[in-house]
């Protein structure tokens, strides 16, 4: 085993290194410290993995291995392109921050049984990772599918009839999508048997447009479900009787982000941009992700609990990168892009403090908050942090993106995007801003004199909500997003495009 | 000895069939261990006629010597190779597994029992490895007659699935056997490749479309094709718990080689065959949509899985119908991972039954009493629905890849509904299986008391066998490609290669 050999199969290895811990995992069932410093080694392990990838994707190189042969004639293919990279560092990245998190989290709640909860999350990680490298689409589907039976039993993990509920609910939504994407990919398969992902699309001229248009829907809505576009966002509000670790990384991050990562596939990789702006599709889909954005804000302000308000603002933030991506545009797209980053590091903050104030201090709903802020200050004014992020106020993650998708409207001459955008931004401040000035001005309505959440929830929370300013002011810095975005958006669009004025 | 492989695959099985009834009296000890020479025997035959038939083409066996088309011929192609070998591998697991199952019977009984037990093989084995359409009708008999006793083996209501299999079974082989006769009437010949060329100029003759119209119904009934699947539940559901891995997993499956065979080896794709296969295609479209319907309905695990059945022959039928080499693929994938997975769930359902879990409520809470098996249920369930990386989902692939190369959409749609259909049954079990709690005292002791199992959920015997085709599935799934380039690929009608 040549070390050519080790590093050429990196994107095999974040794959495998969170599969075979959640084996041995499963193997120590009764020994949890050892469960966990698996999964801490696992989370470490992987992102070193995966970084150890930057600098040769940013000099322009891509990192790509062929283990296997998925099915006759269709390789297992795993490339780290600029794009997937950015996803896989993110993820990684935060599944070392979510493992401390969790520890911490599980043991306050005493939940139980909590091998299998592990483990389903290990693999997960390992599903991200394959949907991040994943290089066609048959390697795509198979692990969009491991995720999806990952992600349930976390899901059920507290065994109510809530849970159960829940859990079916998720079910019917993913696993019926996952049939309509692989009609999709069956379709594609036979039109275009060496089908890849390439830069700018491969479809183009492959098929009637109507063919393409039945398989433009298809795709949207195998991918739409997991990154909730309205109508098919339902599961997610339902979904979060989930452990809150499960909340933040799974249904803020690595499992919604895989559906719209998917939308930014499909759109960029398969049908390619030129072909979306030619017919009406592009259009369609900006209608659905700005009446997702819109009416999920709505909803939000009207949600008393706490985690179900973050969920619909999850959904209406997840529209944005659909935004993006149905503009078509190269501002619209990098804007996409880096909302994927910059979302994951406010909303994974907003549901640590979530969770931090339901572990120690027994709230879950907006209600009942009053007083925490005295409680538990760190906390909510990382919570504070987060929803301003969430708003899109300058110097914060939320805002670059914003900005980027703003630019993008305009260079499709969408001025109704805009004014979505600027009615979104305000309502995210309606629905997140009255928590945290509820939580410190408005009156203490229960009898908690614990303080603040113990170390191992609060040291991510506030690690989080830092990057998510730090990644506002400099939004290139540490792993170096930006530059991917831009790298994945020069490949989608060509050299020559209006990327150069980009706001950075 | 090496040039009578192809025999012994079948005469091994049927040799042991008439001594163990002997044996049985004398010593169990020596009764097993012949069993299993024979059944080694028998696998070991079908493993290497498989590999010469990879590397030298077709292996013939003229019985007596007389060669075709005046004496019975074997033929054992890469096609009657992988087949064998199955139902061979399969011969050997299910005889582990049953053994607990009879501890309580008498050694006269248990004699019987395997008789008919390796008769059951020797006839399955024979069907798929004769070359002759006469022969295949005996060993069809064969393997019915000893299917209907074993099935009365089961109890009571046992004899009454039994004795309804055997009016339906029966008129199902006098079908096939008129066609027989009407394609004799014509050619004036019994042998397959001598049939496939004769066939060839006599297309649309009217005893030919007769004929064929006969064969596909009778064996249609006998691998329970829509709506000829009636005696079906009964049979697989209520067998005796250790023999039905073998008749739900591979019985059903002969039949469907069966057809593959005649409609695409001897009668050929073309005239009447097409026509055929039009009709066969809508049956098995409806039968994949109804069995999973009924399959839903059902409150015992049993009865679930064998309306489960109905649905997932209703795949391998549609890739006969679709007969592109995608689907073809898809069908021959879908033989070997259906039998896998529902092999491995019949033996879930008897390791459940042994400790009194019947329905699928009596199954609340069996992952912490039997996790292994519950793990194992997992995964043939999620090959049942077709997901990633299990075998199932493979063979799914390739006969949507089939459908929508032919451009039958209806067909592909049909194939995705059913899947979430199927999720809607399965998934309803595993939620019992793990978030329900145990309704403990209340279930039955188990079948044999006083068993010391040293903490371990299950008799290995019951246990390993189950764990292998759990294993299977997984292995098929992920070497799937390996398995269609180096095995179906050389099963075609075509050469592709």
């Amino acid at each position: 085993m040549t070390a050519e050999f080790f590093l050429a199969n990196r994107p095999l290895w974040g794959v495998l290194i969170s599969m075979a811990a959640a084996g041995l995992i499963l193997l120590n069932d009764r020994r949890p410290l050892i469960r966990e410093s698996i999964t801490m080694l696992a989370a470490a392990g992987k992102f070193i993995i995966v970084l150890s990838m930057l600098p040769e994707v940013l000099a322009g190189k891509l990192v790509e291995t062929v283990p296997w042969t998925a099915a006759a004639g269709i390789s297992l293919h795993f490339k780290a392109d600029p794009l997937g990279l950015l996803f896989a560092l993110l993820s990684s990245g935060l599944w070392i921050v979510t493992s401390v998190y969790n520890i911490g989290y599980m043991r306050a709640m005493r939940y139980g049984h909590e091998t299998g909860y592990y483990a389903a999350f290990a693999l997960c990680l390992s599903a991200t990772m394959g949907i991040a490298f994943a290089a066609n689409l048959l390697t795509f589907f198979i692990f969009y599918e491991i995720l999806t039976i990952a992600t349930y039993p976390l899901v059920i993990h507290a065994r109510t009839d809530e849970a159960v509920a829940g859990g079916r609910k998720y079910l019917v939504y993913t696993l019926a999508a996952g049939q309509l994407l692989l009609l999709a990919i069956v379709g594609v398969q036979i039109m275009v048997p060496e089908a890849e992902f390439t830069p700018g699309g491969f479809l183009a001229g492959q098929a009637p447009p109507a063919l393409l248009g039945v398989l433009f829907i298809l795709f949207m809505a195998g991918v739409g479900v997991k990154s909730a576009i309205m109508p098919l966002h339902g599961w997610l509000p339902t979904a979060m009787v989930a452990p809150t670790p499960v909340s933040a990384l799974l249904h803020a991050v690595a499992v919604v982000k895989a559906g719209a990562f998917g939308v930014l596939r499909v759109v960029g990789y398969v049908f390619g941009p030129e072909l979306i702006n030619s017919t009406a599709s592009g259009k369609i889909l900006v209608g659905f992700a700005a009446a997702t954005i819109i009416l999920a804000s709505l909803r939000a302000l009207a949600e008393d609990n706490l985690k179900r308000r973050l969920a619909y603002s999850t959904v209406g933030q997840l529209s944005y990168i659909v935004l993006g991506a149905g503009l078509a545009t190269p501002l619209a797209f990098l804007g996409g892009i880096m909302h994927i980053v910059a979302h994951a590091f406010m909303k994974i903050t907003l549901f640590f403090c979530a969770g931090a104030v339901y572990a120690t201090a027994h709230k879950e709903r907006v209600s009942e908050i009053g007083g925490t802020g005295k409680e538990m200050p760190v906390t909510m004014a990382a919570f504070l942090l987060g929803s301003l992020g969430i708003a899109g106020i300058p110097f914060f993650a939320g805002f670059v993106s914003k900005w980027n998708l703003g630019l993008g409207a305009l260079e499709a001459g969408n001025i109704f995007v805009i004014l979505v955008l600027i009615a979104s931004a305000l309502l995210s401040t309606g629905y997140l801003l009255p928590v945290a000035i509820q939580a410190f001005f408005g009156r203490s309505s229960g009898t908690h004199h614990g303080g603040e959440a113990k170390p191992s929830l609060l040291y991510p929370l506030v690690i989080t909500a830092c990057i998510s300013i730090i990644l506002g002011v400099f939004p290139n810095i540490g792993l170096k997003f930006y530059e991917l975005a831009l790298a994945a958006v020069q490949s989608v669009f060509g050299a020559t495009s209006s990327i150069a004025m980009g706001g950075q | 000895m090496t040039e009578q492989f192809p025999a012994l695959i079948v005469v091994a099985p049927l040799v042991a069939a008439l001594l163990v009834p002997l044996t049985a009296r004398l010593s169990l000890a020596v009764t097993y261990c012949l069993i299993l020479v024979s059944l080694m025997v028998s696998l070991t035959g079908a493993l290497s006629a498989l590999r010469y038939s990879l590397v030298e083409g077709a292996w013939h066996y003229y019985f007596g010597g007389w060669p075709p088309p005046w004496g019975i011929e074997y033929v054992v192609d890469p096609l009657a190779g992988i087949i064998t070998s199955l139902v061979g591998l399969f011969g050997i697991l299910v005889f582990f597994y049953s053994i607990p199952f009879l501890a309580g019977k008498e050694p006269r009984e248990k004699g019987y029992f395997y008789s008919l037990y390796l008769l059951l093989l020797a006839g399955l084995l024979g069907i798929v490895a004769t070359g002759d359409v006469f022969n295949l009708y005996v060993f069809l008999e064969i393997s019915s007659l000893a299917a209907y006793a074993l099935i009365a083996f089961g109890g009571h209501q046992g004899v009454v699935a039994g004795f309804r299999y055997l009016l339906v079974g029966t008129a199902a082989g006098t079908l096939y056997l008129l066609g027989v006769g009407y394609t004799y009437a014509v050619t004036g010949s019994l042998n397959m490749a001598d049939l496939g060329n004769l066939l060839a100029s006599l297309q649309s003759s009217r005893p030919v479309i007769l004929a064929v119209a006969l064969i596909v119904t009778g064996l249609g009934i006998k691998m329970a094709l829509f709506p000829l699947y009636g005696w079906l539940p009964d049979a697989y559901s209520l067998s005796p718990p250790g023999v039905a891995p073998l008749i739900a997993g591979v019985m059903g499956k002969v039949s469907a080689y069966a057809l593959y065979r005649l409609l695409y080896f001897v009668f050929k794709p073309g005239g009447p065959v097409l026509q055929v296969l039009d009709v066969v295609g809508w049956l098995a479209a409806a039968g994949i949509i109804v069995g999973s319907v009924m399959a839903i309905a059902q409150k015992e695990f049993g009865r679930m899985l064998a309306y489960s059945s109905v649905s997932q022959m209703g795949y391998i039928a549609l890739g006969i119908a679709i007969g592109n080499a995608a689907a073809l693929t898809g069908t021959l994938l879908h033989i070997f991972s259906h039998a896998v997975a529902k092999g491995c769930l019949f033996m879930v359902a008897g390791n459940g039954s042994w400790w009194g879990r019947r329905k699928i409520s009596e199954m609340a809470g069996m992952s912490k009493a039997m996790p292994l098996t519950s793990a194992t249920l997992v995964v043939a369930s999620l090959s049942m629905v077709g997901l990633p990386p299990t075998a199932g989902f493979f063979s799914k692939w390739y006969l949507l890849m089939g459908a929508v190369e032919k451009g039958s959409w209806i067909y592909a749609v049909i194939l995705v509904i059913s899947s979430l259909l199927t999720a809607i049954y399965f998934f309803r079990v595993l939620e019992h299986v793990y978030l329900k709690k145990d309704p403990g005292a209340s279930l039955g002791t188990p079948a044999e008391e006083g068993r010391s199992l040293r903490g371990w959920e299950l008799a290995p015997s019951m246990l390993v066998p189950t764990l292998l085709l759990g294993l299977g599935i997984l292995a098929l799934g992920l070497f799937n490609a390996p398995f269609v380039d180096g095995l179906l690929k050389f099963s075609l009608p075509w050469r592709t290669w």
